[in-house]
C-alpha cells in the first residue's frame, strides 16, 4: 500500500474510532452502510468502467432478506447479514449475466430496467410487507452472545463489517485480477486480444459488487430494524452514483467520503424539507461540469498520489 | 362466429387502448433516439421535460389564458428553447468525454426540474381538461366506445413520428444530420455548422418530449413525477427497439403499447412487468435490439 | 512535504466533519419546563399538500390557542421532512428522542414510517400522535400505550364509503384495485361492508402497482360489469388518474358512480370540479362543514400554496391541543417523565375542539369522532373557491371506527 493510502486509511480508521464519541451513533452507522454501498458500486464504475443504474435492487433485496432472516427465521445478526450478501450475490449473478452483454449506456439502462422489475416484485411479494415494509426487526445477539440493542455496541460491529469489506475491496482492486479489470476498463478489445475472457472478469466483478451491496443493505436493515421499499426503488440506485461521483470515481476512499457528505446533507436538510431533491440535482450537475474527479479525485490529482 | 367475436372483443378493445399508450412510448423513445443518434447522449431528463411540457401547458392556460391548441405549439417551443439553453451551456461541454457523463448530467437536471416543479406547484397534480373540440360523445367502434381525444392522440403521434422519420431519412437537412453523426469533421469541412445542428437536434428532441407532455395533459394526471413513471419504461422500449434506429424505436413503442394492452386482458397484474420481460428476452436473443445494427 | 500532505488530509477530514458538529450545539440547551414537539411528515413528496408545512402551521396554532405558553411553559415546535423514507424518518426521530429530548412526535404520514416511529416512541416511553398515516394496524396488532391514532384509518374509510354508499343507493360494486397489500386490504374491507349492507360485488380487476398510468382498460372492464359503483381501491396518483380517465370516457355521465377509498381534499382540488364531480368518499373533517370548522379555517389563516386545511392537518391541531391540555392537567414534569402516563391522561379526558367537535379516546389508542360521506359538487353547485363537498350522510362516532374487540390490540385483551 503506498504511503498516501496508508495515511488516508489511518485517518479513516481514526475518524471511525472517535466518531461515536462526538456524533450520534445511528447516524454514523447509516453513513458507514452507505459508504460500503458506494464503495461496492465504485468497484464496477471506477475499476471496470461499468455504470450500473440498478444497484438498489441488490442493496434493497439484501436488506429485505436480512430483515426476514432475523425476524422470521430467527437468525443471529451476523448470519442475517450474510443472508443479505448471498441474496446480492445470487441476484447479481443472474442480472449480471444478462447485463454484461452490452456496454456503456446500454448497460446502464438494462440494469435500471432489471432493478425496476425487482422493485415491482417487492411491492407485491407478501414477505416484504408491501408499503409497510418489514418492521421491528430484532437486532439480536452477535454470535448468540453479544447483545446489540445498544447503539454504541452495534456501532463497533458495523464499523468492523465496513472495514473488513473495505479492505477486501482494496485487495481485489490491487490484485492481478484487479489489474485485468482496469485493463478492460481502459481498453476492452485489447484485453480480449491479450487472451482474457473479459466477460467472465466483468461478471465476477459484477457479482462481487452486488454481494457487498447486499451486505451493506443487510447491515442497514439490522441497524434501523426495518426494511422497506425505499431501499429497492431507483432513486437509491441514483444515490450510489451520486455518492461515488462526489467522492471521486475510481478512487479507494472517494465513495466513502461522498457517502458521508450526501448522508450528512440529507440529514441536515431534513429540517428544511422540500429542496433536498433540487440540491442533489445541482450537485450532480456541478460535479459533472466542473468537478468530474470528485473530492478525493481532486486531492489525488493535487498530491499526485493514489488515494 | 359470434363466439369467436366474443373472445376477440376484449383483445380488440385493449389493443386499441394500448395503441394510445404506445403513441406516448413512441413519441418519447423517438425523441430519445434522435438525441442519442446525434449527440450520443442518453437524455435522462426526457421524462422531466415531458412533464414540463404538460406543466407549461397548464401554466399557459392559467396565467395567460392560452388554451390547448396554443399550448400544443407554444409549450414545445418554450421547453425546446430551454433544451437549447441546456445544450449550449452544459451538454456541449461533454461531447469529448465518456457518454456516461451525459447520462449523469441529465439525471441531475431531471432532479432539478422535478424538484422545482414540486416546490412551486406541490405534488397533488394540476387540473387540465380535455379540449372543447373533443367534448363530444365517444366514437362507437363497434366493439367499444372510444373518446374522440384518444383518436386524436394516435393520429397526431403517427403523423409526428412519420414526419420526423421523413425529415431525417429523406430530406437534405436530414442527410446532413446523418452524415454529421458518421463524420462530424468532414461535414464541418464542407461548411455545415455542426455544433448548431447538434443544438437544434437537442432542442427538437426536447420539444418532442414536451409535445407528448401536452398531449398527455388532458388524460393523465399532471404532476411532477408523471415523467419519471414513464421514462424507465421508455428506456426499456428503446433497448428493445435498438438505439441506432429511429424507425425501430417508433415501431417498438407502438408494439409494446399494444402488447401491454393484450396482457391486461388475460393477466392484468403482469402488464407493467411485461415490457421488462420482453427486454430481457430480446437481450438474450438479439443483444443489439430488434432493429439495431452491429 | 509529508507534513503538508498530512495537513491537507486532516483539513479534508475536518471539512467533511464540519457539518456534523453544528447540530451538537443546539442539543445542549434543555429546560425542565420546555415541551418539545416534533412534526414529521412529507414536505417534498406525494403527501406534501395533505400534511407538510400545513400540519406544522396547525400545530403552531394549537400551541398558541392552548395558552400554555402564557402560563410559564415553553413549547418548541420543530419540523422535519422524512422524504417518505423510513431510514431518514427513523434517524431523525431517534435523534429527536435520544439526543434532543423531544417529548412528542406528531403527524407522520406513510405507514412504513409511522409504524417505525410507533415502535421507537414506545421503546423510549414518549408520545406519538399519529394523524397522517392510514394503517389501522396502529390500533390493531401494532397498538401501543404511547400512541394515539387521531384522524382516520383504512377501516373507517372502508366503513364510511362501503356501508354508507349502499344505503345511498349504490348496491352493485366493481373494484379497481392496486395490486399490493394495501389495495387488497381496502378491497376486502369494503367488500365486507357492502355485502353486510345488502349490496353485491360484481367483480374486480387488479392493476399493477406502481407503473400504471393508463386506467382506461380497467375502467372499461368495470363499465362492462354494469355495476352501479366503481370502487377505487388505490391511492394518490393512481386514484387521480382513474378519476380523470373515468371522466374522459364519460363513465360517470351514464349514472355509474365512482367511490374513492383514499381521497383527500387536495386530490379534489388537483382534479378540478369538472373532472371530480360526483365522486363519493369519506372524511372526518371538511373546512366548510359547520360554523366551528369555518372558524378554525379562518384562524389558521393563509396556508402554503393557498390550500384549505385537510383532515390530517386539522387532526394535528386537534391532537396537539388535547395533548397540551393533558400536560397542563398533570404538570410538565410528570408529562415529560412518562409518555404512557400522558397518553393515559389524554384518554381519561374527553376531547373538544372546533375541527372534530366532542370526542373520546379509546384504550387501544383510537380517537373517536364522527365521519362524513361527501360527494363532490358539480361546477354549477360550487359557489366559491374550495367550495367542493356536499354532505351525503353522517356516520355517528360510535359506528365510524372499528369496534375495539375486533382489532386484536394486545392492550385490550387484558
Amino acid at each position: 500500500m503506498p504511503q498516501s493510502q496508508r495515511i488516508a486509511l489511518v485517518v479513516m480508521v481514526a475518524l471511525i474510532a472517535i466518531g461515536p464519541f462526538l456524533f450520534f451513533p445511528v447516524f454514523l452507522m447509516k453513513v458507514l452502510c452507505f459508504a460500503l454501498y458506494a464503495s461496492a458500486f465504485n468497484l464496477l464504475l471506477g475499476y471496470v468502467g461499468l455504470l450500473s443504474f440498478g444497484h438498489a435492487a441488490y442493496f434493497g433485496m439484501g436488506s429485505y432478506l436480512s430483515a426476514h432472516a432475523a425476524k422470521v427465521w430467527g437468525f443471529t445478526p451476523e448470519l442475517a447479514i450474510a443472508t443479505g450478501g448471498l441474496t446480492g450475490m445470487a441476484l447479481g449473478a443472474v442480472f449480471g449475466f444478462l447485463a454484461i452483454r452490452r456496454q456503456g449506456i446500454y448497460f446502464a439502462m438494462i440494469t435500471l430496467a432489471l432493478a425496476q422489475m425487482v422493485y415491482f416484485f417487492c411491492v407485491q411479494a407478501p414477505f416484504t410487507g408491501g408499503e409497510d415494509g418489514i418492521q421491528a426487526v430484532p437486532r439480536g445477539h452477535l454470535f448468540g452472545v453479544l447483545d446489540l440493542r445498544s447503539d454504541f455496541t452495534l456501532y463497533w460491529v458495523v464499523a468492523a463489517i465496513f472495514l473488513a469489506c473495505f479492505l477486501f475491496l482494496y485487495r481485489i482492486v490491487h490484485s492481478p485480477f484487479g489489474q485485468v479489470l482496469k485493463a478492460i476498463r481502459d481498453n476492452e478489445p485489447r484485453a480480449t486480444s491479450l487472451g482474457y475472457r473479459t466477460d467472465s472478469y466483468k461478471l465476477i466483478a459484477f457479482v462481487l459488487s452486488t454481494t457487498i451491496s447486499g451486505i451493506a443493505g443487510g447491515t442497514k436493515a439490522i441497524v434501523f430494524q426495518i426494511a422497506t421499499l425505499t431501499d429497492v426503488n431507483w432513486p437509491m440506485s441514483g444515490e450510489a452514483v451520486l455518492m461515488t461521483l462526489v467522492g471521486g470515481i475510481g478512487t479507494m476512499f472517494g465513495p466513502a467520503l461522498g457517502a458521508t457528505v450526501i448522508v450528512t446533507m440529507q440529514n441536515e436538510l431534513a429540517e428544511f424539507g422540500a429542496w433536498v431533491m433540487v440540491i442533489q440535482g445541482a450537485i450532480f450537475v456541478a460535479c459533472v461540469l466542473a468537478f468530474r474527479r470528485g473530492m478525493i479525485g481532486e486531492l489525488q490529482a493535487k498530491l499526485r498520489k493514489p488515494l | 362466429m359470434t363466439e369467436l367475436w366474443y373472445d376477440l372483443e376484449p383483445f380488440l378493445q385493449q389493443g386499441t387502448l394500448g395503441l394510445v399508450n404506445g403513441a406516448f412510448y413512441a413519441l418519447l423513445s423517438l425523441g430519445l433516439a434522435v438525441i442519442f443518434g446525434m449527440l450520443n447522449v442518453i437524455n435522462f431528463a426526457h421524462g422531466a421535460q415531458f412533464m414540463l411540457g404538460a406543466v407549461v401547458a397548464w401554466m399557459l392556460l392559467s396565467y395567460a389564458g392560452i388554451g390547448y391548441w396554443g399550448a400544443l405549439i407554444l409549450s414545445p417551443l418554450l421547453v425546446g428553447l430551454l433544451g437549447v439553453a441546456i445544450e449550449r451551456t452544459m451538454i456541449s461541454r461533454l461531447y469529448k468525454l465518456d457518454h456516461l457523463y451525459g447520462l449523469l448530467l441529465t439525471f441531475g437536471l431531471a432532479l432539478i426540474i422535478e424538484g422545482v416543479v414540486r416546490n412551486q406547484y406541490g405534488v397533488s397534480g394540476l387540473p387540465y381538461g380535455v379540449p372543447d373540440a373533443f367534448r363530444m360523445p365517444p366514437v362507437d367502434l363497434g366493439y367499444m366506445l372510444m373518446p374522440a381525444y384518444r383518436f386524436w392522440i394516435v393520429v397526431v403521434s403517427i403523423m409526428v413520428c412519420l414526419g420526423t422519420w421523413y425529415a431525417i431519412e429523406k430530406t437534405k437537412i436530414g442527410s446532413y444530420l446523418r452524415a454529421a453523426v458518421e463524420r462530424p469533421q468532414l461535414v464541418q469541412a464542407f461548411g455545415v455548422n455542426v455544433p448548431l445542428m447538434m443544438t437544434a437536434t437537442y432542442g427538437a428532441g426536447v420539444a418532442l418530449a414536451a409535445f407528448a407532455g401536452v398531449l398527455a395533459a388532458p388524460i393523465y394526471s399532471v404532476h411532477p413525477a408523471m415523467g419519471a413513471n414513464f421514462i424507465i419504461i421508455v428506456f426499456a422500449v428503446v433497448v428493445i427497439g435498438g438505439m441506432g434506429s429511429i424507425m425501430g424505436s417508433v415501431v417498438a413503442g407502438y408494439m409494446l403499447g399494444v402488447v401491454e394492452g393484450f396482457v391486461r386482458v388475460w393477466w392484468p397484474e403482469a402488464s407493467a412487468t411485461v415490457v421488462f420481460v420482453i427486454m430481457a428476452i430480446v437481450l438474450l436473443l438479439r443483444p443489439a435490439g430488434l432493429f439495431g445494427r452491429k | 512535504m509529508a507534513f503538508n500532505r498530512r495537513t491537507l488530509l486532516a483539513g479534508a477530514a475536518a471539512g467533511a466533519a464540519l457539518p456534523l458538529v453544528t447540530p451538537l450545539r443546539h442539543a445542549r440547551a434543555q429546560a425542565a419546563n420546555t415541551i418539545r414537539i416534533g412534526v414529521m411528515n412529507d414536505q417534498s413528496g406525494l403527501y406534501r399538500d395533505l400534511t407538510g408545512p400545513g400540519s406544522t402551521q396547525c400545530v403552531r396554532l394549537a400551541v398558541q390557542e392552548s395558552g400554555i405558553t402564557t402560563r410559564g411553559v415553553n413549547v418548541e415546535v420543530a419540523e422535519a421532512d422524512h422524504q417518505n423514507r423510513p431510514d431518514v424518518g427513523s434517524t431523525v426521530v431517534r435523534q429527536w428522542l435520544d439526543r434532543d429530548n423531544f417529548d412528542v412526535i406528531v403527524d407522520v404520514p406513510t405507514s412504513s414510517v409511522a409504524l417505525a416511529v410507533n415502535t421507537l416512541c414506545r421503546e423510549r416511553n414518549k408520545v406519538f400522535l399519529c394523524s397522517g398515516a392510514a394503517t389501522s394496524d396502529l390500533t390493531g396488532p401494532a397498538c401501543s400505550p404511547n400512541t394515539i391514532h387521531w384522524t382516520y384509518d383504512t377501516w373507517m374509510l372502508a366503513r364510511g364509503t362501503g356501508g354508507a354508499m349502499v344505503a345511498a343507493g349504490g348496491r352493485t360494486w366493481f373494484f379497481i384495485t392496486a395490486d399490493y397489500a394495501f389495495g387488497h386490504a381496502l378491497e376486502r374491507d369494503v367488500s365486507n361492508f357492502v355485502r353486510n349492507a345488502g349490496g353485491q360485488i360484481l367483480g374486480s380487476v387488479r392493476t399493477p402497482f406502481p407503473g400504471t398510468t393508463d386506467f382506461s382498460s380497467f375502467l372499461l372492464q368495470a363499465q362492462q360489469s354494469r355495476a352501479q359503483v366503481i370502487g377505487l381501491a388505490n391511492a394518490g396518483g393512481d386514484t387521480i388518474n382513474s378519476i380523470k380517465q373515468a371522466a374522459e370516457f364519460g363513465i360517470t355521465r351514464r349514472g355509474t358512480r365512482l367511490a374513492g377509498l383514499l381521497v383527500f381534499i387536495s386530490d379534489v382540488h388537483a382534479l378540478g370540479l369538472p373532472t371530480a364531480q360526483g365522486l363519493v368518499f369519506t372524511e372526518t373533517f371538511y373546512w366548510d362543514l359547520n360554523d366551528r370548522t369555518r372558524a378554525f379555517t379562518q384562524r389558521v389563516g393563509r396556508m402554503p400554496n393557498d390550500i384549505r386545511p385537510s383532515m390530517i392537518q386539522a387532526g394535528c391541531y386537534s391532537a396537539v391541543l388535547h395533548y397540551l391540555k393533558a400536560v397542563e392537567a398533570m404538570g410538565v414534569a410528570a408529562a415529560k417523565a412518562s409518555g404512557a402516563a400522558t397518553i393515559e391522561r389524554m384518554k381519561a379526558m374527553p376531547t373538544s375542539d372546533d375541527c372534530f367537535g366532542e370526542g373520546t379516546i379509546r384504550p387501544d389508542g383510537r380517537k373517536i369522532h364522527p365521519a362524513y360521506l361527501f360527494q363532490v359538487k358539480t361546477p354549477q353547485e360550487s359557489r366559491a373557491p374550495w367550495d367542493y363537498y356536499k354532505l351525503l350522510g353522517t356516520i355517528p362516532a360510535n359506528e365510524a371506527f372499528r369496534p375495539i374487540t375486533e382489532g386484536n390490540c394486545p392492550l385490550v385483551r387484558t
